[in-house]
């Protein structure tokens, strides 16, 4: 059995930071693998380790810089990575999930795996669509916010996590794409050992034409076109001053409310 | 131009985002002088299509087949419904179920799909407002085609409640073969030891509290406050609290008299549980938390410095 899990490196905003026209500055920028990936990469290394012959192959797009993030999916148990990048990716503002879709979508083509997993949604862009929209563009089945995954022969036994603290239970046909929510796992850590090892696993490098794609792939209708922070509608009271001031304000406020008073 | 928005609805419930999806599709469609259909698939339609008669909407559609969501039956609906109506904007919830079926039918109809979009704009063509980084910044995007999907956020568009006239609909469905995901059943999260919708005061803690041992300091501070320990959803995540304490979207919706909020950054998922409080009150290292958008008081500060000082002020 083969499993693919696309992973992404996300970028996450520092506290205090600058937009600067339509990005925001690499100095105010850390980078990190998308919390929903690494349950997705845990669960599928979890697949791995109970069964036999199960190969776990982790698929990602970005830049060289992203393959210390990559590494961490290969440290933690996946056995080989590929890379889809291209230098016509330099100029792509916003990939939207139809690029993705194609690319990824391509990657399913030639790895044909059994089973493929994503997070929810990536914390950066935020789309949430990407796994479903591979799912309709390859043909395979999909469940999307995945709390609980029992694989059988030929179908996935998932829990669906809905709103309000209810679960819904699904059996989905397999080949099926499924998007993975936080918590339905354990996501462990790497291992020294495992960090050692994954230096010498491969990162194979795909651009547009070893997936039979063209820079026409990347097109999109959509256009990023501004970026600014959120007004705050905020008419919040903060207290300033030290630790003891601040509380000694809070603490008057919650008195007011009533909260305390036994 | 004609706007179709897709109703969601759960057990035997239309779910607000419905109501939410009439009023942000009649906005489109008076940016246009257009039409406003809506469509609801599944479950009773007779009755939901009476609740979906509204002002605003032309005419509702109504797809009897099967009880519950099915995304295969969705899929399937809409893009028929699609092929009938050649709407210019295909409005679906960006709801747990929409994540399930609005980019496969934006996919199989080869439609740009925005999601989770906040808010919009149509002339000459849709221009959307998203957020990245986790609300921390908010961004327009232009969608230069001719048709669009896009997915709108729960609670961004006022609820439409007042009564129209639209023409209701039959329109005849057949999935064609066998469904590829069948929908087995429904099962509540468990309670647990206490039930924090009761909570007249809460003191909710999130990821910035970084290590279980630490717990301790919040604990301490609701005893000190006579309130009840909520979380944001990582604490449950990690297995720090049981799942009966989470807030939020996928956990209880409070509306408590006080919501102290501790190293929680507001994300909407975790919004959407709290946003009824009385009194929001936040505890939180980063002055640009969205958090703090919606506290009506707030310490921009170290909560391993704040709380202990709190916790003096009660004891
Ligand atoms: C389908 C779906 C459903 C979801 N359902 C829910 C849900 O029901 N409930 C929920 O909560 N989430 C839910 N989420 C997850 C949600 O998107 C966020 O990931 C989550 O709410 C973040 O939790 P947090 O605020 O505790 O953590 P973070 O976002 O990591 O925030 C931690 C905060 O702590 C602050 N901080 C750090 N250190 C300190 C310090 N020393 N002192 C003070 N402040 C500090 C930081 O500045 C930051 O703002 C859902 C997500 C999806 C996709």
């Amino acid at each position: 059995m083969k499993i693919l899990v696309t992973v992404k490196e996300v970028a996450e905003v520092e506290d205090d930071f600058e937009i600067d026209g339509l990005g925001i500055d690499e100095a105010y920028l850390e980078y990190d693998l998308n919390e929903w990936d690494d349950y997705a990469v845990e669960e599928a290394v979890q697949i791995a380790e109970a069964g036999d012959d199960v190969e776990v192959v982790s698929v990602t797009i970005g830049p060289e810089r992203s393959e210390e993030t990559i590494r961490m999916a290969l440290a933690k148990g996946a056995d080989r990575a590929i890379r889809v990048w291209d230098d016509a990716f330099e100029d792509v503002d916003l990939l939207d999930v139809a690029a993705k879709t194609r690319l990824f979508a391509a990657v399913v083509e030639q790895e044909d795996p059994d089973l493929v997993l994503t997070g929810v949604q990536a914390s950066d862009d935020g789309f949430g669509a990407t796994g479903v929209s591979v799912a309709d563009e390859v043909g395979f089945e999909w469940a999307a916010v995945v709390n609980e995954l029992e694989l059988g022969e030929d179908v996935a036994n998932v829990r669906r996590e809905l709103e309000g603290g209810v679960e819904e239970l699904t059996e989905v046909d397999l080949p099926a794409v499924l998007t993975i929510q936080t918590g339905i796992n354990e996501p462990r850590y790497a291992s020294l050992r495992g960090i050692r090892q994954a230096q010498r696993k491969e990162i194979a490098p795909m651009g547009l034409g070893d997936l039979g794609l063209d820079a026409s792939a990347l097109d999109s209708p959509i256009e990023l076109t501004g970026m600014r922070e959120p007004e705050s509608e905020s008419d919040a009271t903060i207290f300033e001053g030290s630790a003891e001031e601040t509380a000694a304000q809070l603490a008057d406020v919650l008195r007011e409310k009533g909260v305390g008073a036994q | 131009m004609t706007v179709l928005a897709v109703a969601d609805h759960r057990r035997g419930s239309l779910r607000d985002v419905s109501y939410e999806l009439v009023t942000a599709g009649r906005q489109l469609a008076d940016s246009t002088g257009g039409d406003l259909h809506v469509a609801v698939i599944s479950g009773n339609v007779e009755e939901f299509g009476e609740k979906l008669n509204l002002d605003g909407v032309d005419t509702v559609h109504t797809v009897a087949n099967g009880e519950e969501f099915n995304h295969d039956v969705y899929a399937g609906a809409v893009e028929a419904l699609y092929a009938e109506l050649d709407p210019t904007v295909l409005l679906m919830p960006n709801s747990v179920n929409g994540l399930d079926y609005a980019p496969a039918v934006a996919n199989a109809l080869d439609l740009p799909l925005v999601s989770d979009a906040v808010d919009f704009d149509y002339d000459d063509g849709l221009t959307a407002t998203r957020e990245m980084y986790e609300s921390k910044v908010e961004t327009t995007v232009d969608v230069d085609a001719d048709q669009v999907a896009v997915t709108i956020r729960g609670g961004e568009w006022p609820a439409s409640t007042k009564a129209g006239d639209a023409e209701i609909s039959a329109f005849d469905f057949e999935p064609e073969g066998e469904l590829g995901s069948r929908v087995l059943g429904f099962e509540e999260v468990v309670g647990g030891d206490v039930d924090i919708t009761d909570a007249d005061v809460l003191v909710s803690v999130g990821r910035g509290i970084e290590e279980e041992e630490n717990l301790e300091l919040v604990e301490e501070l609701a005893d000190a406050l006579g309130a009840t320990l909520s979380s944001s959803r990582p604490i449950v995540d990690a297995g720090w609290l049981p799942p009966n304490r989470q807030v939020g979207q996928s956990g209880k919706v409070v509306t408590p008299d006080v919501y102290l909020a501790v190293g929680i950054s507001g994300a909407v998922q975790h919004v959407a549980g709290m946003k009824g409080a009385d009194t929001i009150i936040a505890i939180n290292t980063d002055p640009n938390a969205p958090i703090f958008d919606i506290a009506d008081y707030g310490i921009v500060g170290d909560l391993f410095e704040v709380v202990p000082e709190l916790i003096e002020q009660f004891n």
